[in-house]
C-alpha cells in the first residue's frame, strides 16, 4: 500500500466529516429551542458524549467494531456494485431479506447443535441476499430496468415479506409483539466483551476478500472494465450482462451476511418492524470509502463510533440519535460538494469522486438501453 | 355465459378484470387522489430530465416540503382555528402550502448547484437530498413531538352539487375529476398546462433542445445553463406541490417518511410515460390503481371463487402491489422509452477564445 497516496485520498473525506460536524453543530443550536431552550454550548455537550459512548471505555469501543462491521459489509455491497458501475440502492432489501432468511432457518435449527446450525443459517442469509439482489442485476441486464428504481422498489417489497413472515408463518406463540422464536442454538457465540458476537470477524475476513476479488482476480478486473464502460468490456471479449448479475448477487450476498450478523449475533430474533438503516448507511460508507474496500473498511468504522456514541448522545445532550443520519447526509453532500470543500479550506487536494458513477448516471439517462 | 367464468384459470381472471373495472368504475376519485404525489413527482422530474438533469432526489424533496408545509401552518394557525372558505382553505394552510413550495423550490436550488454548476454526479446528488431529507425531518419531527403542537387541519375536496353529480355518466366524470382539494386539481390543470407548453412553446421547443444537444443548442444562443437552473427551480416548485399535498390536503399531519417511496414510483412514471405531462399522468393513475385495490380488496372485497381465492392472498401483498407494478411496468417498457440525449450529463461551456 502506497501511504501517501492512502493519505492524499483521505484529505477531502476527513475535511468533509469537519463540515459536517460543523453543520451538525448548526442544527442543533438552531433546533435547542424545542428541546430546552437556545443552548449555543449543547454541540460541544453532544461531540463529546458521541466520542465517550464510541470510544470512552472497552466495552464503548467493542460497540464501535460492533456497529461497524454490518456497516462495513453493506459499504461492501454498494461499494464493490459502484466499481461494475451499478447502484445497489437495495443493500438494505437484501440485508432484510438475508436477516429473514437467517432467522427462519436458526429458528428450524433451533435446538440443532451450534456448529450445525450457525453455518446453514449463514448460508441461508448468503443465498437469499444473493438471490434479492440478483434480481435489479438480471433485470438491469436483460430488460434495462434500471437499478436505483428496482432496488428501491425491492426494499419496500422486502419490509413487506419480513411484515408477512414474521406476522404469519413464523410468529412466535405468546409474544407480546409480532417476532419470529428466538433461533436458540444458531445464536452466535460472543468472542469479547458483551456483545462482540462472531459476526464481526465476517466484515473483517470480507474486507480483503472484496479487495482480492476485485485488484487481483480476473473476475475483478472484468468488473472493473464494465465499470468504467459497458462497450469497452463487451469490445474486449467479456459479458457486461452476465457479469452485472454475478455483480449483484455478489453484493447481495455481502448485504444478507450483514443481515445474519444482526439477527444471530445481536437480536437472536426477527421482530416485524425491524427498523435499522444498515442497508442505507452502505451508500454512505462506500462513497465515504471511494468505494475502495480499504477505505469502506475506515469509513464504516467512522459511521459505527457514530452509531455507538448515539445513545449516550441522547442521554446526556438529549440530541436524538437521528443526529447521526444528518451528520451522514452532510458528509456525502460535502463530499459531492468538493470545490466547497477546498474553497473553504483553501487547499488543492485530490478528488475523492468515485469514477464509475459516471457510468451510474450515463446508464440512467442518455444510453438508457443496454445494446444487446 | 355465466359458465365462462366458472372456468378454472381463465374465469378467475375474468371475475378479477370484472372486479378491477369495477374498482376502477367506483373509486375513480380516489385513485385520482392517490395518483396526484406520484404525477407531481413525475412532473417535477419532467422539468428536470427534459432539460438534461437526472433528479431521483424527487422523494427527498417532496418529504421536506411536506414537513415544512405542515409545520408552518401549525405555527401559523397557533392552536386558533380560522374560519375555513371553500374547500376548507384557511390562512395558515395557504401560508403552509407557499412554505412547502419554497421548501421544494430551495432543495431543488441545491440540486441545480451540485448538477449544473458543481457538476457533480447527478445520481449523487439526488442521492443526498434523500438522505438528508429523511434525516432532518425526522429529526425535527422528534423534537416537535416531544411538544407536540396542534396541526392547522387539511384542504377539503370540491363538492360536485347534488343536482350535477346525480347526471347518469357526466355526474360520475365531474366527481371523479373534480372532487378534490386544490392540489390536485392544479395538478390536473399542470397535466394539460404543461403538456401544451413542452410543444407548442418557445420554452418547450428550448427545453427539448436543451435536453437533447446541449451544444447546439447554446450555438443557436439558448444560454443552457440558465434555462436548465430555470427548469430545475420550476420543477421544485412541482414537488412542492407534491409535499404539500401529504400533509396539507391527503392528511392534516406529519409522519417520518411518510412520502413511502412515491417520488421513486414518479421516476418509473416518468419513464413509463416516456417524459411528457400526459404520460406520466396516465402511468401516475396506473400505480393509483394499484394503490387504490390494494385498499378496495380489504375494504370491498370480491365475492364468489375470486372472493375466495384473495381472501387467502396475504394483505401484505396488496400493499406491496404499487412498488411490484412499478418494477413490472420498467422491466416491461424501459427498452422502447428513450430519455432525453442529454439526460444527466453536466454541460460544460466551451472556452471562450482568447
Amino acid at each position: 500500500m502506497n501511504l501517501r497516496r492512502a493519505r492524499d485520498a483521505a484529505i477531502i473525506p476527513a475535511l468533509s466529516i469537519v463540515l459536517a460536524l460543523v453543520f451538525g453543530s448548526l442544527i442543533m443550536i438552531f433546533s435547542s429551542p424545542l428541546i430546552l431552550g437556545l443552548d449555543l454550548t449543547l454541540p460541544l455537550l453532544a461531540y463529546k458524549a458521541l466520542v465517550e459512548g464510541a470510544f470512552g471505555s472497552f466495552g464503548a469501543v467493542v460497540s464501535t467494531i460492533v456497529n461497524a462491521s454490518p456497516l462495513i459489509l453493506a459499504g461492501l455491497a454498494v461499494g464493490v456494485a459502484f466499481k461494475a458501475g451499478l447502484f445497489n440502492i437495495g443493500a438494505q432489501g437484501q440485508f432484510l431479506t438475508g436477516g429473514l432468511a437467517a432467522a427462519a432457518v436458526g429458528v428450524w435449527l433451533a435446538h440443532a447443535p451450534g456448529p450445525v446450525a450457525i453455518p446453514l443459517a449463514l448460508v441461508a442469509a448468503i443465498l437469499v441476499g444473493s438471490v434479492y439482489g440478483a434480481i435489479p442485476g438480471f433485470l438491469k441486464a436483460y430488460t434495462g430496468a434500471h437499478e436505483v428504481v428496482t432496488t428501491i422498489m425491492l426494499n419496500y417489497i422486502a419490509l413487506y415479506i419480513v411484515a408477512y413472515v414474521v406476522t404469519g408463518p413464523l410468529r412466535a406463540v405468546g409474544a407480546t409483539f409480532a417476532r419470529t422464536p428466538d433461533v436458540g442454538n444458531a445464536t452466535l457465540p460472543i468472542l469479547v466483551g458483551a456483545n462482540g458476537h462472531l459476526g464481526i470477524l465476517f466484515a473483517f475476513v470480507a474486507v480483503p476478500l472484496a479487495w482480492w476479488l476485485l485488484y487481483r482476480s480476473t473476475i475483478g478486473f472484468e468488473i472493473r472494465t464494465v465499470g468504467a464502460g459497458p462497450d469497452a468490456a463487451r469490445y474486449a471479449g467479456m459479458h457486461p450482462r452476465l457479469l452485472i448479475v454475478v455483480t449483484m448477487a455478489f453484493c447481495g450476498g455481502l448485504a444478507g451476511l450483514a443481515g445474519s450478523g444482526e439477527i444471530l449475533g445481536l437480536t437472536g430474533f426477527m421482530p416485524a418492524g425491524y427498523s435499522t438503516n444498515v442497508g442505507f448507511d452502505g451508500i454512505t460508507v462506500a462513497l465515504l470509502g471511494q468505494a475502495h474496500p480499504i477505505g469502506i473498511m475506515f469509513a464504516g468504522l467512522l459511521l459505527g463510533a457514530m452509531r455507538a456514541g448515539a445513545p449516550l448522545m441522547q442521554i446526556e445532550a438529549g440530541v436524538p440519535s437521528q443526529m447521526v443520519d444528518v451528520l451522514q447526509g452532510a458528509i456525502l453532500f460535502f463530499l459531492t460538494a468538493e470545490v466547497l470543500v477546498r474553497y473553504l479550506f483553501r487547499i488543492r487536494a485530490k478528488s475523492a469522486k468515485v469514477a464509475e458513477l459516471q457510468t451510474v448516471a450515463s446508464s440512467y439517462g442518455g444510453q438508457a438501453t443496454p445494446a444487446p | 355465459m355465466d359458465f365462462i367464468l366458472h372456468v378454472p384459470v381463465i374465469g378467475l381472471l375474468l371475475q378479477f378484470i370484472g372486479y378491477l373495472l369495477s374498482v376502477m368504475a367506483t373509486n375513480g376519485s380516489l385513485i385520482i387522489t392517490l395518483s396526484t404525489p406520484i404525477a407531481l413527482g413525475a412532473l417535477c422530474g419532467f422539468m428536470n430530465e427534459r432539460s438534461g438533469v437526472v433528479n431521483i432526489g424527487i422523494e427527498g424533496m417532496m418529504l421536506f416540503a411536506a414537513f415544512v408545509g405542515w409545520y408552518v401552518a401549525a405555527l401559523v394557525n397557533g392552536g386558533a382555528p380560522s374560519n375555513p372558505g371553500p374547500m376548507g382553505i384557511t390562512l395558515p394552510l395557504l401560508v403552509g402550502l407557499l412554505a412547502a413550495i419554497a421548501a421544494g423550490v430551495a432543495v431543488s436550488a441545491l440540486h441545480a448547484w451540485l448538477s449544473i454548476s458543481v457538476r457533480a454526479n447527478q445520481i449523487i446528488s439526488g442521492t443526498i437530498i434523500n438522505i438528508e431529507a429523511l434525516a432532518i425531518t425526522g429529526y425535527l419531527n422528534l423534537l416537535i413531538s416531544q411538544n407536540p403542537i396542534p396541526s392547522a387541519g387539511n384542504f377539503q375536496s370540491f363538492v360536485v352539487p347534488h343536482a350535477a353529480a346525480s347526471v347518469p355518466i357526466l355526474g360520475w366524470l365531474l366527481t371523479t375529476f373534480l372532487a378534490h382539494g386544490p392540489i390536485t386539481l392544479t395538478m390536473l390543470v399542470l397535466v394539460i398546462v404543461l403538456q401544451v407548453l413542452l410543444f407548442r412553446s418557445r420554452w418547450g421547443l428550448r427545453t427539448r433542445a436543451v435536453g437533447e444537444h446541449p451544444r447546439a443548442a447554446e450555438t443557436l444562443g439558448i444560454d443552457v445553463i440558465r434555462l436548465r437552473y430555470r427548469n430545475v427551480l420550476l420543477g421544485g416548485v412541482l414537488a412542492g406541490l407534491g409535499g404539500a399535498w401529504f400533509t396539507l390536503e391527503y392528511i392534516g399531519t406529519f409522519q417520518g417518511g411518510m412520502t413511502g417511496g412515491r417520488g421513486y414510483i414518479a421516476l418509473a412514471a416518468l419513464i413509463f410515460g416516456r417524459w411528457t405531462p400526459i404520460g406520466a399522468f396516465g402511468a401516475a393513475l396506473v400505480f393509483g390503481i394499484a394503490d387504490t385495490l390494494g385498499q378496495a380488496v380489504s375494504f370491498n372485497p370480491p365475492t364468489g371463487d375470486l372472493g375466495a381465492v384473495l381472501s387467502g392472498v396475504p394483505e401484505q401483498v396488496f400493499s406491496a402491489l404499487p412498488y411490484l407494478v412499478t418494477i413490472i411496468v420498467l422491466a416491461g417498457v424501459v427498452g422502447r422509452s428513450i430519455p432525453p440525449a442529454a439526460d444527466g450529463q453536466p454541460y460544460e461551456r466551451e472556452a471562450k477564445a482568447t
